[in-house]
């Protein structure tokens, strides 16, 4: 085993990611208009740049999904409770007295548990809360005339506007943990590139030189 | 026959000529100039028939309905067609409710009723010589073509004369000061309805220019665009019928029974013409674009009428409109005369004979849930004092009510008569030749006695005054569209529609407690991080190495 500078974010996945990143934060942005929280700009803007906004990261999200299934790269998001209790107990105590991560990132593993089940959390739950009842308002020219048309939308625009909120939870707590890498910025420049590094098998080695992942 | 009556039938025949010591601001006013050329209505402009040829109409006419009998010579249906109008029945039942409406029946903030005060009120019925009661509905000639025909911006009503012209000129030292009409020149000259023929009445309705409607005032004669898209003269120019499409002179568009909403959209040839819903022309998805807001505003349709973001605010043409009238101050004397008060602009706020007004100009409207049916309280509708303002004419619909959108509407405030045993409104006689006539006499209980003892109604004796408020919907003076009333001046907390309760509205409404919970939760998080961080620093960042 070897520690090695190795491609570990392809150049769709950091597509994906930092346009995620833009699009969540416009959505936030305007969403956050819409919901009555400021007037930056006109309501109607708001509305067009929200709609904009979310039917391009559900087509991101198509891709997104497609490209997990794919190449199998939906694998890094299997939970596993084995070490979760270690990485809980170094960022609640460990990371003050200066102690290493116990996570070893792996080429097979690039997330350490928690890391994992907090994003297949978001990518099960958040996400398509996120998705379903924004869809349904979006569509609400269908189902305007139902009975229950008025208590609906007041339905499902609470949970859209709950589901926000998390989103704004995480997404706080996803940048302040970037920043307690090696260094502050190291995490973020591992997105931007693509290159981190970690501990390599010989074999392993043959077969990243051979797909052009090796640093 | 109440005593009153009698005095009446046998009196304002032989006073009617005189003219009133009193005679408040004109309705119908002489046309000031030539009226607006090639205005667009129910049908394509030209004819066949050119007025100014036919021998019938070349006479020295010395009468109203000696003109009306020289059309029916050709146009043998016109008055049968016209007397099955509420122009000229002012008599309406309401199918929804019922309750029979018609300007002869309904009690309003403004002179309260008609009754009893004919031959002042009726001289904007279509139709000569209604003074009283013993009017005769039947008669052809009754009818007058010219008011609404009338080309050549001469014709026009007597304010005192119960429908009939001038037939002599106003004459003052030897002086003509008001010229008769000459009803021959206004036969040769007849025409389609321009703005002018409808506006003649409906401009200067509750007694003055823009008064009663708030959307309807004499700007609208030769309007710019910004005033209204449609009439504007020197665009579309159309004229009222362009939208009020006439069948035997019958139209659609009427207060009494609002089409508050249309599902059936824009007409193919041979379907229904006569609609004045903006839907009829406009079709059920008016926004063509196919952005966002283009998209989202077409399913607005369901739940808001186009005049809510189209009419942004109404009075916008430079005439006031009469936001409250307080009749409770009125019959203050001066010398032991009437007097007026006027404002700086030369506009009265006080009249002895009418009381305190409060006029406005460029009003925002207010919005209510509508569903077109109104009922009005006249004097057979009791109401609790107690819940001042009494509403005149409330209006019905909710949110849960599929048939109601929500509607732009002028809320004119008043203070007025009531019974103040019985509790209801009551019938006001304030326009006559004797002293039980408000405006003549200045006593309450005889115009009270003498307005309900013309509607055959009985009344306690006893009167106060009562609060109330009276709702006219909006949907003229329609805005160009970059000036319709844009999202979010009614999604938002303390904007339009900041009143108006009872369903969900993006912008305006949200769960308080998930705000609360998911702002608290955001706090944490920014908390958690500032603190984790502020640990991180304190406890020095003694890093060691992976490997």
């Amino acid at each position: 085993m070897t520690l090695m500078r190795v491609r570990v974010f392809t150049r769709f996945e950091r597509f994906w990611h930092w346009s995620q990143a833009a699009l969540i934060l416009a959505l936030i942005f305007t969403g956050a208009g819409l919901h009555g929280f400021h007037r930056v700009l006109k309501f109607g803007d708001m509305l067009t740049i929200h709609v904009a906004a979310a039917l391009a990261l559900m087509l991101l999200w198509i891709f997104a999904i497609f490209w997990h299934l794919t190449t199998g790269q939906w694998r890094h998001y299997r939970p596993t409770t084995e070490g979760l209790g270690q990485i809980i107990r170094f960022y609640s105590i460990g990371i003050f007295r200066g102690a290493p991560h116990p996570f070893r990132k792996t080429w097979r593993r690039k997330h350490n548990p928690l890391q994992a089940l907090t994003y297949l959390m978001l990518k099960l739950v958040l996400n398509p809360l996120i998705w379903v009842s924004g869809l349904t308002l979006l569509l609400y020219d269908l189902w305007r005339k139902e009975p229950w048309a008025a208590g609906g939308l007041e339905t499902v625009a609470t949970v859209h506007t709950a589901a926000a909120f998390l989103m704004v939870a995480f997404l706080i707590m996803h940048v302040y943990v970037i920043t307690t890498g090696e260094t502050v910025g190291e995490q973020i420049e591992t997105m931007v590139t693509g290159y981190d590094r970690m501990e390599i098998d010989p074999a392993e080695a043959e077969v990243l030189k051979r797909d052009g992942a090796l640093g | 026959m109440s005593p009153v009556i009698l005095l009446r039938r046998l009196l304002i025949p032989a006073l009617l000529l005189f003219i009133p010591a009193v005679v408040p601001a004109v309705a119908q006013v002489p046309p000031k100039g030539p009226y607006v050329p090639g205005q667009v209505g129910s049908k394509p402009p030209g004819g066949t028939a050119d007025h100014g040829k036919f021998e019938a109409l070349k006479q020295d006419f010395k009468s109203g309905p000696e003109v009306t009998k020289a059309c029916l010579g050709c146009h043998t249906e016109a008055s049968h067609q016209v007397m099955k109008t509420l122009h000229w029945n002012w008599d309406y039942t309401n199918q929804r409710t019922g309750q029979r409406l018609g300007k002869k029946n309904v009690i309003n903030d403004f002179c309260a009723s008609v009754t009893s005060n004919e031959p002042r009120c009726t001289s904007c019925h279509a139709g000569y010589g209604w003074k009283d009661a013993t009017f005769d509905f039947r008669k052809p000639e009754n009818v007058d073509c010219l008011i609404c025909h009338d080309r050549s911006a001469t014709y026009w009503k007597n304010p005192t004369g119960a429908g009939h012209p001038l037939y002599t000129p106003i004459m003052r030292d030897g002086q003509v000061v008001t010229p008769a009409p000459d009803l021959g020149k206004a036969a040769q000259s007849v025409g389609l309805p321009g703005r002018e023929n409808c506006g003649a009445c409906h401009f200067y309705g509750g007694g003055g220019d823009g008064v009663k409607h708030g959307s309807l005032d004499s700007s609208l004669l030769a309007p710019g665009k910004q005033l209204d898209v449609h009439m504007d003269a020197k665009g579309l120019n159309f004229a009222c019928t362009a939208c009020h499409v006439t069948q035997k002179h019958q139209w659609d568009g009427s207060r009494y029974d609002v089409h508050a909403r249309d599902d059936k959209g824009q007409p193919k040839p041979g379907q229904r013409r006569d609609v004045a819903t903006c839907e009829s022309c406009h079709g059920l998805k008016p926004h063509k674009s196919w952005s966002v807001t283009d998209l989202r505003l077409n399913a607005h349709v369901d739940k808001i009428a186009c005049q809510t973001c189209h009419v942004p605010s109404f009075a916008r043409g430079g005439v006031p409109t009469k936001m409250r009238w307080d009749w409770s101050t009125s019959g203050r004397l001066r010398d032991g005369k009437p007097f007026q008060i006027r404002d700086d602009k030369g506009r009265p706020i006080y009249e002895s004979i009418k009381g305190d007004y409060l006029l406005a100009e460029n009003v925002t409207p207010e919005y209510h849930w509508f569903n077109g049916e109104i009922i009005y309280a006249n004097a057979e509708r009791v109401f609790d004092p107690a819940k001042a303002p009494i509403p005149i004419n409330p209006i019905s619909g909710s949110p849960d009510d599929p048939k109601a959108r929500i509607w732009p509407f002028k809320v004119m405030t008043g203070k007025q008569p009531y019974d103040s045993v019985q509790n209801h409104f009551v019938y006001l006689h304030v326009f006559g030749p004797t002293d039980a006539a408000y405006w003549r006499g200045f006593n309450w209980d005889k115009s009270i006695s003498a307005g309900m003892a013309a509607m055959g109604l009985p009344w306690s004796g006893k009167f106060d005054f009562i609060e109330t408020k009276m709702f006219w919907p909006q949907t003229h003076m329609v805005a160009p569209k970059e000036q319709a009333v844009k999202c979010g001046e009614c999604h938002r907390t303390d904007g339009r529609l900041a009143t108006l309760a009872g369903f969900y509205m993006p912008g305006r409404d949200s769960a308080r407690w998930v705000d609360l919970i998911g702002l608290s939760l955001i706090g944490l998080a920014l908390a958690g991080a500032v603190g984790h961080a502020t640990m991180r620093l304190l406890f020095g960042r003694r890093k060691e190495t992976h490997s």
